[in-house]
């Protein structure tokens, strides 16, 4: 039976872990290639590191970083943040990365999704998709990009199925409204995204107790769910946080 | 010497790093039909479209992997590189596989008991039914967890060396002889992947 992913994140800010609580107020939490193998070691299923000041200030992605997290690293390794081109992917899947996420860049020129996919495959890229809505309905929830500081009054369904369309092989969408608050993910919006495209939608954003996946995976009809606090300060480890989601019935890879 | 051919499908990186972590002698990236010829083993990743293997034949690499098998060379083929090893593939009928295997591979189905099925297939998913004397997933016990990424699967054959459910029952792994092919990912499947890796080089 194919299980429920859960992603281990990791946002790099010049060459170190940190974790930002919706989107600012950084903590630093250590090195990238050390955290990737401990995550791999824990179980998890899969390991993310987003450079999120990339965009920002304009910084190619840090392959050195990429390529040390890489050396060891034997489960999907996906890498976000300043891929702007297909040439930029290419040097990122060159320094050891399987996938791409691409958030601002794929906003800016649609086109980049199918240029990475035709040289890479689908599978190879990941459409990041930054969302708030207050207390809107998830339907009207709108997409924010530059690292969740500018709005750019699209919606976040109709671009989910834009990026499906032109070749997107998963959805790794963050909720701003839930990011760092440890309160639960936000499973409304999930929902109404992974019900209006085929392909896999990761969760993200709010991520606080083994209860909040169990949740996003039944209601909020995720493939996946990515997590990064829980995991950095010694909440749990994915294999202990799997243990307690295959107790309450989900299906996980379990012995990891 | 083990020959990973390059047909410029998606990225060798991942491959190529685990043949090395496990001490693998001689790991050649190529596209010579010369070098398929002299290898004791070929490696055939590949991710993407069926439609990619087509390289294959016009490179004359078709041929040259056809007589390598039949002299005794070792191959694994994985993601598309074990589609290609059946008679070919929904998603690029004009595109002959080596017709190993018998039997087309095809796209998931979109509904499956009923329900939604999505596709691509997409994680963790179990490896089942493994064959007690296949070599290459010696040591793999049923139930094991490997990744995939695909959207077209290869149908159960005698030569199945393990299959997995998800829309009914596909080839995870398939193995006659001196030729085989997995599904999914041994470069991204943790210890698991590894195992299937070794016991490749070790053969």
């Amino acid at each position: 039976m194919l299980t429920k992913r859960i992603i281990a994140c990791l946002d790099v800010r010049g060459g170190r872990v940190v974790k930002g609580v919706q989107f600012v107020d950084i903590i630093d939490a250590g090195d990238p290639a050390e955290l990737a193998h401990r995550h791999a070691a824990e179980g998890a299923d899969e390991v993310v590191l987003l450079d999120i000041t990339a965009t920002h200030e304009g910084r190619g992605t840090l392959l050195e970083t990429v390529r040390r997290a890489a050396a060891k690293l034997f489960v999907p390794f996906t890498v976000g943040g300043g891929v702007r081109t297909a040439d930029d992917a290419a040097a990122v899947f060159d320094a050891g990365a399987d996938k791409v996420s691409i958030n601002s860049a794929a906003i800016a020129r649609p086109q980049l999704i199918s240029e990475i996919g035709s040289s890479f495959g689908a599978q190879a890229v990941i459409v990041a998709i930054d969302a708030r809505r207050g207390a809107r309905p998830p339907e009207d929830a709108e997409v924010y990009v530059s690292g969740g500081r500018k709005p750019t009054g699209l919606r976040v369904v109709e671009w989910a199925r834009e990026a499906e369309s032109r070749g997107a092989g998963e959805i790794l969408l963050t909720s701003m409204d839930s990011d760092g608050m440890r309160d639960g993910f936000d499973c409304e919006l999930t929902a109404a995204v992974s019900e209006l495209v085929q392909i896999p939608v990761i969760a993200s954003g709010g991520a606080g107790s083994a209860a909040h996946f169990v949740d996003v995976f039944g209601r909020g009809k995720a493939d996946a769910a990515l997590a990064a606090s829980i995991f950095h300060f010694g909440v749990t480890s994915s294999r202990e946080l799997k243990a307690q989601l295959a107790q309450a019935g989900v299906s996980v890879r379990l012995p990891c | 010497m083990i020959a990973v051919i390059d047909y410029k499908a998606g990225n060798l990186t991942s491959v190529v790093k685990a043949l090395h972590y496990l001490d693998a002698r001689e790991v050649v990236v190529t596209q010579s039909p010369e070098a398929v010829r002299g290898a004791d083993k070929i490696v055939l990743p590949g991710v993407g479209h069926f439609q990619a293997t087509q390289l294959l034949a016009d490179l004359g690499l078709t041929d040259a992997v056809r007589n390598s098998i039949a002299k005794g060379a070792w191959f694994l083929g994985i993601c598309v590189g074990l589609q290609w090893l059946f008679e070919g593939s929904t998603e690029a009928p004009g595109t002959p596989g080596l017709g190993a295997f018998a039997g087309m591979c095809e796209h998931f189905p979109p509904l499956y008991m009923d329900a939604e099925l999505k596709s691509p297939h997409v994680g963790w998913n179990s490896l089942e039914q493994i064959r007690p004397d296949s070599r290459l997933l010696r040591g793999v016990a049923n139930g094991s967890f490997v990744y995939f990424t695909h959207s077209w699967r290869a149908p159960v054959v005698h030569a199945t060396a393990a299959v997995t459910y998800y829309g009914g029952a596909f080839t995870a792994a398939v193995e006659r002889e001196n030729v085989m092919g997995v599904q999914f990912h041994p470069e991204k499947s943790a210890d698991v992947g590894l195992r299937v890796f070794r016991n490749f080089v070790e053969l």
